[in-house]
């Protein structure tokens, strides 16, 4: 009888100490998001938006340049990334061949396991080296070579998806394979596809990694063959700084940077995707 | 036999319409494009670091002695800190986060267990700078003031908590780390116990066991290679972060036994450094530390890959 009960007391406490296990991991969550919420919250004001940086030691200013570079460099990343990994995704799911295509899988899995850092250090090597200067388009090409296994996974994922019997009858009524592909077998996975490419643009907006020896850093506005400022490396630049005033900055691009990153996920995942199961990236 | 293949292939060749095979062609170059990717990777990374392989052989991997000055790069300092940090956030992570996967996946209903789980899975989307900035004004001051003079208090004597706690170090490097991947261990782990079959469980409860009992001693072992699978695909994310370890750790190529003295680690080492390496060695050797790093995690992931792989075929999952 006494042995029943120590089993049951064992039970109680290992049940509860799972619970305290998910609390706290949970708990991370909201205390990341409150903290900067709360450090950022009081940093960011309009000229943040507006101003360029200043020199170090003056107050003030902001990081219009740094805005800017990175809506560039994304948004370059994603024109390049974008439609390589869509195709490829299409290859994967509606072109399986019995050789190549578990290759190319397997290829993607691990590009997608790749260190970000070793990602930056292969686009130093292949803009960077033969440019002979950083710049924004070495950046670019960088996150989307990180961009472009996430979204050819992610399509064939969602593509799978698509009930074989739509198929069947897209090319029953006689459609081309290409045919059927283009508008049968896409457009029912589009919501699915749309959600990866937003998480997949998300997850490169983030990334600082890759720009520290391609994008690098700039005072002013960049442009495309120039060095050019991006929010992740100014979180990190002023945080790594001994000024006060450039910790209040970096709170507020951090603010501004995990805003960004959580309403596109918040969105991405719960109001288009409802009811898609996501895979893993 | 050989007449109705080729009956059969003739059939295939006219049904396939020539924009098919060029629509095939198309998306085969996309394709392609990311196994070119990965060749010129690979290329790009040994082709790169042949200055520094070439000079210093394999002293690189067991020399402690990295000096751009005197183009002396050994490699030792770093690989030290990367294992050590990794380990130290297995060590604090797995407990909690395979805590948390047995909440989620055998107690929580349904209802509670999808949207807790989606929250650990946003810690996944959050852009390591950041956990690098929080870790330099929270978890820095904490280290410094608190649990490294607790832990040199009460753990002293261990080799492990000895000297001054500069808030900078190791310890803070695996406890940021820790944090980073909860979500990849708490969300593979728990699909891999929804996997377990709930025969499993019923045969356990039967036998009179209590809930605990059953899921420890019959659930886990069931799912135990997707749980390992699931810590190293976090060992291989923690091997490769980059910021939030560079922002912490301290940034001192050096081997030291104390975990809250200051350390390095190979990804921070090539953040640092190598937008200023100039000279004929000094970019390859960096290069090579990335060569290093990229053949560390592609073990870890390829592993996790083939646990995961195997666990989830093995079971059905739980309605």
């Amino acid at each position: 009888m006494l042995r029943l009960r120590w089993r049951k007391l064992v039970n109680s406490i290992m049940l509860g100490l799972t619970g305290v296990c998910t609390l706290i991991t949970v708990s991370a969550l909201f205390l990341i998001l409150g903290y900067l919420i709360y450090n950022g919250g009081k940093s960011l004001d309009w000229n943040f938006f507006t101003k360029l940086p200043v020199p170090a030691g003056e107050t003030g200013g902001g990081m219009a340049n740094a805005i800017v570079g990175t809506i560039q460099i994304v948004g370059i990343a994603a024109l390049i990334g974008l439609p390589i990994g869509f195709m490829a995704g299409i290859y994967l799911s509606e072109f399986e061949d019995r050789m190549l295509a578990p290759l190319v899988r397997y290829t993607a899995d691990l590009l997608n396991g790749v260190p970000s850092i070793i990602v930056g250090i292969l686009a130093w090597t292949l803009v960077v080296v033969p440019m002979r200067h950083f710049s924004a388009i070495a950046g670019s090409i960088a996150l989307s070579i990180m961009l472009i296994p996430i979204v050819t996974r992610q399509t064939e994922q969602f593509l799978r998806e698509v009930p074989m019997s739509l198929r069947e009858a897209a090319l029953a009524l006689g459609a081309t394979k290409w045919k059927m592909i283009a508008t049968v077998v896409v457009p029912a996975g589009s919501k699915g596809i749309l959600t990866g490419m937003i998480l997949g643009v998300a997850r490169i907006a983030g990334e600082t990694a890759p720009l520290l020896f391609t994008a690098l850093n700039n005072q002013y506005w960049g442009g495309l063959n120039q060095p050019t400022s991006t929010m992740p490396y100014m979180v990190y630049f002023r945080a790594i700084s001994p000024f006060d005033d450039w910790h209040r900055q970096a709170w507020a691009a951090g603010l501004v940077l995990i805003a960004i990153v959580l309403i596109a996920n918040i969105l991405a995942r719960l109001v288009l995707a409802r009811g898609i199961s996501l895979p893993r990236t | 036999m050989a007449t109705a293949t080729a009956v059969q292939a003739q059939k295939r060749k006219t049904t396939i319409h020539a924009s098919d095979r060029v629509a095939r062609v198309v998306v085969l170059i996309f394709a392609a494009t990311v196994l070119m990717i990965a060749v010129i990777l690979v290329f790009e990374l040994w082709n790169g670091s042949a200055g520094s392989r070439h000079k210093m052989g394999w002293s690189f991997l067991t020399s402690s002695n990295w000096n751009p000055v005197t183009e002396q790069f050994g490699a030792l300092p770093f690989i030290y800190g990367t294992i050590v940090t990794s380990i130290l956030a297995l060590l604090i992570s797995v407990p909690l986060s395979l805590g948390a996967a047995i909440f989620l996946s055998e107690l929580a209903p349904a209802g509670i267990s999808n949207p807790l789980t989606f929250l650990v899975e946003l810690l996944a989307a959050i852009p390591s700078v950041i956990y690098g900035l929080l870790a330099i004004f929270t978890l820095v001051p904490l280290v410094r003031s608190y649990i490294g003079p607790f832990l040199k208090a009460t753990l002293g004597f261990l080799p492990f908590f000895q000297g001054p706690s500069y808030g900078v170090g190791y310890l803070t490097a695996g406890m940021i780390l820790a944090i980073m991947i909860f979500p990849f261990i708490i969300s593979v782990s728990r699909e891999s116990l929804l996997a377990v079959p709930r025969e499993q469980r019923e045969a356990a409860l039967a036998l009179g066991a209590t809930k605990w009992e059953s899921t420890w001693q019959v659930v886990v072992p069931y799912a135990k290679l997707g749980i390992t699978g699931s810590v190293f695909l976090a060992l291989a994310r923690a091997l490769g972060e980059t910021m939030a370890v560079t922002m912490v750790i301290g940034n001192d190529p050096a081997i030291h036994t104390s975990l809250l003295a200051p350390g390095a680690a190979i990804a921070a080492v090539i953040a640092n450094e190598f937008s200023e390496a100039t000279g004929p060695v000094y970019p390859a050797a960096l290069v090579e530390l990335g060569l290093v790093l990229f053949c560390l995690t592609i073990v870890m992931n390829g592993m996790a890959r083939l646990m995961i792989i195997a666990t989830t075929r093995k079971g059905s999952k739980r309605a």
